[in-house]
C-alpha cells in the first residue's frame, strides 16, 4: 500500500506504471495447502512429495481422518491396522504409512503432528512455527470423522484418547533448531497412558470387527498395540538424541 | 461304571456339577479352561436383551443417520453382511465352543420382552447350543403390575420359546414368588424341561461418602445356600423335569447338600470365579471322595435322601421349624 501510494503521483512514468502493476507481487504471501489423507498419502502423494522436495516456502495441512471421508469412508494408506473401512471391510491388514517420518527424513521440511482435541496450544504453536519456517512445512492433524463411528459431539475427547494411548503422539520437527546445534525433534505428548483398546473400541470402525471377526480383531489389536509401542520408542529415541544426529541445517552446507 | 454319571435336560453328563453362566463362560478360552478342569457342561454367559438392543440402536444410528447426506457418499461405512449387530460376537463364540468342546454348551438368555426372547432363542439354537436356559429376572416397580401379571408374563415367554425351538429349555427362576411351587408346576405343565433354583439379586448398595448407588458384583458363599436348598428339598420329589440347584457352592460339601435335597445337578459360578476354573476339578474330586468314603456307588443313591417327600404335612413342619429356629436364637427370652 505504501509503495502504491508513493507511485500513484508518478502515474505517467512508464517505469512507475510497470511497478504499480507488479506491486502486489512483492507482498509476502502465506501459502497453505489443505487436504485430506486420501490425497496426501495416496492419490496426491506424488505431487505432495514434489512440493516437499521443492524447498519452497509452502505449508501443507493434512486433515487426517485415516480414510477417504468425503467419498464415504474408503481405506487409504493412512488407515491403521484393524480398522474397518470400504475396501477393507474385514479390517485393514497392513499398518498405516508414517508420512511424518518420511517427511522428517528430508531434513529440511518442518513437520508436526497435532491434535486439537489433545493439545490445542501445541497445535497453534506448530502452525505458527510452520508459517514462520522459510521452507516446506507439513502438519498432520488428527481429524474425527463420521466414518469412525463415534458420537461426533465428543470427537475432541476421542482425539485426546488417541494421543493418550500413544497412537497419535504430538511432535514437532523444526530444522532451524539445527542452526543452534539443538535437536530439531521435540516430542510434545506423554508416554502411552491408556491401552489402545480404550481409544479404539469407542469407534464403530474398530468395534464392529469384534462382532464379525472376533479372532481377527483380537489379533490385529495386539499387533497394533505392539506397533504403537515400538513407534513411540522410535520417536522417544529421536527426541533424546543430541542435535548432531540430524542433518546439518541445509543452508549451512 | 462312572459313579458320578448324571442326567440333566436329557443330556448325559460325567458328573452332576455344572459351570453356570458367568464372565468366565463368556469367552471361548474360559469355556475351554473349564472343560480342561473336568466340567461336565457349561452354561455360556447370558445374552442380555437390553445390551443387544442398545448395540443395534447405536449401530443403526451411526450407519443410517448419516446415509445419503452427500452426493459423493451414499454411506460412510462398509457393508458388513455378517454383522448382526450386538449378537454376532456372542453367536460366533457359541458356535466355536459348540464345535470345539467335547462337553455340551448350554446357552443362556436374559430378557424381558417377547420379541427379544424368540428371535435370539432361535439364533442360539442354530449356533449349536445343546439346551437353552431362560434367565427370568424382572423387578416390577409399577404398583399396578400384580404378582400374577408377572407370572403370566414369564409363562408366556417360556411357552413361546418352547414352541419355537427344538432343544431342551430350562428356566432359571427368582425366589420372589408368593408360591414357588405353583409357578414351577405351571412351568412344568407348559413343557419346560427343567428349572434352575435360583438366580440371585445383584444387590445395589449406597455409598454414603459419594452419595451414589454402587453396583458391586457379590459372589455367593455357603451362607446363601439355605433358600435354594429348602426349595430343592420341597420340590424335587414332585418334579418330573430336571432340577438344577445352586448358589453358595464353594466346596463339595454344598454339592452334596444339594444332591441330598434332590437336585439332578448342582450349578456354581461364584466358586469358579473366586477360585479359578481349576476349582471345578477340586469340586468333582471332593464329591468322588465323599461318595467313596460314605459308601455310595452312584448319584441316584444319594439324590433326594434328605428331601421333603417323607414329610406328610410339609407346611406345618416348616412353620414349626421357623418358630423353633427363631426361639433358639441367642438373646431370645
Amino acid at each position: 500500500m505504501a509503495l502504491k501510494d508513493k507511485l500513484a503521483p508518478l502515474g505517467a512514468d512508464d517505469v512507475a506504471a510497470n511497478l504499480i502493476a507488479l506491486a502486489d507481487h512483492f507482498v509476502r504471501r502465506s501459502v497453505w495447502l489443505v487436504g485430506g489423507d486420501g490425497w496426501a498419502y495416496d492419490i496426491g502423494y506424488g505431487g505432495l512429495d514434489h512440493v516437499l522436495a521443492s524447498g519452497r516456502n509452502v505449508n501443507v495441512l493434512v486433515l487426517d481422518t485415516e480414510m477417504y471421508s468425503n467419498t464415504g469412508g474408503q481405506a487409504s494408506k493412512a488407515t491403521p491396522i484393524g480398522a474397518s473401512a470400504k475396501f477393507a471391510a474385514a479390517g485393514k491388514r497392513t499398518p498405516r504409512k508414517d508420512l511424518a517420518l518420511m517427511a522428517i527424513a528430508y531434513g529440511n521440511v518442518y513437520v508436526a503432528q497435532i491434535s486439537m482435541g489433545a493439545n490445542s496450544e501445541q497445535a497453534l504453536i506448530a502452525m505458527r512455527e510452520a508459517e514462520a519456517y522459510p521452507g516446506p512445512s507439513l502438519i498432520l492433524c488428527y481429524s474425527q470423522c463420521i466414518s469412525h463411528g463415534i458420537d461426533m459431539r465428543f470427537g475432541m475427547k476421542q482425539a485426546a484418547r488417541a494421543t493418550a494411548s500413544g497412537y497419535w503422539p504430538l511432535f514437532r520437527f523444526d530444522p532451524t533448531m539445527r542452526q543452534r546445534d539443538m535437536n530439531p525433534f521435540r516430542l510434545d505428548s506423554t508416554r502411552p497412558r491408556i491401552p489402545l483398546e480404550e481409544y479404539r473400541y469407542n469407534e464403530v470402525r474398530f468395534k464392529s470387527l469384534t462382532q464379525t471377526r472376533p479372532d481377527d480383531a483380537r489379533r490385529m489389536l495386539a499387533q497394533a498395540q505392539l506397533e504403537l509401542e515400538e513407534k513411540y520408542r522410535i520417536y522417544e529415541d529421536m527426541a533424546a538424541r543430541d542435535g548432531s544426529r540430524f542433518h546439518p541445517h541445509w543452508e549451512d552446507a | 461304571m462312572n459313579a458320578l454319571a448324571s442326567r440333566y435336560l436329557g443330556l448325559d453328563l460325567a458328573h452332576p456339577i455344572i459351570a453356570s453362566a458367568s464372565p468366565m463362560t463368556a469367552t471361548f478360552d474360559g469355556m475351554r479352561r473349564l472343560e480342561d478342569a473336568n466340567a461336565a457342561v457349561v452354561v455360556m454367559a447370558s445374552l442380555f436383551e437390553e445390551q443387544v438392543r442398545a448395540e443395534d440402536t447405536r449401530y443403526a444410528m451411526f450407519t443410517e443417520y448419516t446415509a445419503h447426506s452427500s452426493a459423493e457418499a451414499a454411506s460412510y461405512f462398509p457393508q458388513l453382511p455378517d454383522y448382526r449387530y450386538g449378537v454376532s460376537g456372542h453367536l460366533e463364540t457359541l458356535r466355536r465352543a459348540a464345535e470345539a468342546l467335547n462337553i455340551p454348551v448350554i446357552a443362556s438368555l436374559n430378557g424381558v420382552t417377547d420379541d427379544g426372547w424368540l428371535d435370539y432363542a432361535v439364533q442360539l439354537e442354530q449356533a449349536g447350543a445343546a439346551a437353552l436356559e431362560l434367565n427370568l429376572f424382572l423387578l416390577p416397580t409399577d404398583p399396578a403390575v400384580s404378582g400374577s401379571d408377572v407370572e403370566h408374563r414369564y409363562l408366556d415367554i417360556v411357552g413361546h420359546v418352547k414352541r419355537k425351538v427344538g432343544i431342551p429349555v430350562s428356566v432359571k427362576l427368582p425366589p420372589y414368588f408368593s408360591a414357588v411351587a405353583n409357578v414351577v408346576a405351571r412351568l412344568e405343565s407348559i413343557g419346560t424341561d427343567g428349572v434352575v433354583l435360583f438366580n440371585r439379586f445383584y444387590r445395589p448398595d449406597f455409598d454414603v461418602k459419594t452419595l451414589s448407588v454402587q453396583r458391586r458384583p457379590v459372589l455367593s458363599s455357603p451362607a446363601d445356600i439355605h433358600l435354594p436348598l429348602t426349595w430343592t428339598a420341597l420340590l424335587s420329589r414332585r418334579l418330573k423335569v430336571s432340577l438344577a440347584a445352586g448358589t453358595g457352592v464353594d466346596s463339595h460339601v454344598e454339592v452334596v447338600k444339594f444332591l441330598l435335597a434332590g437336585a439332578n445337578v448342582v450349578a456354581t459360578a461364584s466358586a469358579l470365579v473366586r477360585h479359578g476354573p481349576e476349582h471345578m476339578a477340586v469340586l468333582v474330586d471332593g464329591l468322588e471322595r465323599w461318595m467313596s468314603e460314605s459308601g455310595f456307588t452312584s448319584i441316584e443313591e444319594i439324590r433326594g435322601r434328605l428331601d421333603a417327600s417323607h414329610l406328610d404335612h410339609a407346611d406345618a413342619f416348616l412353620r414349626a421349624q421357623y418358630v423353633r429356629t427363631l426361639s433358639a436364637a441367642p438373646h431370645a427370652s
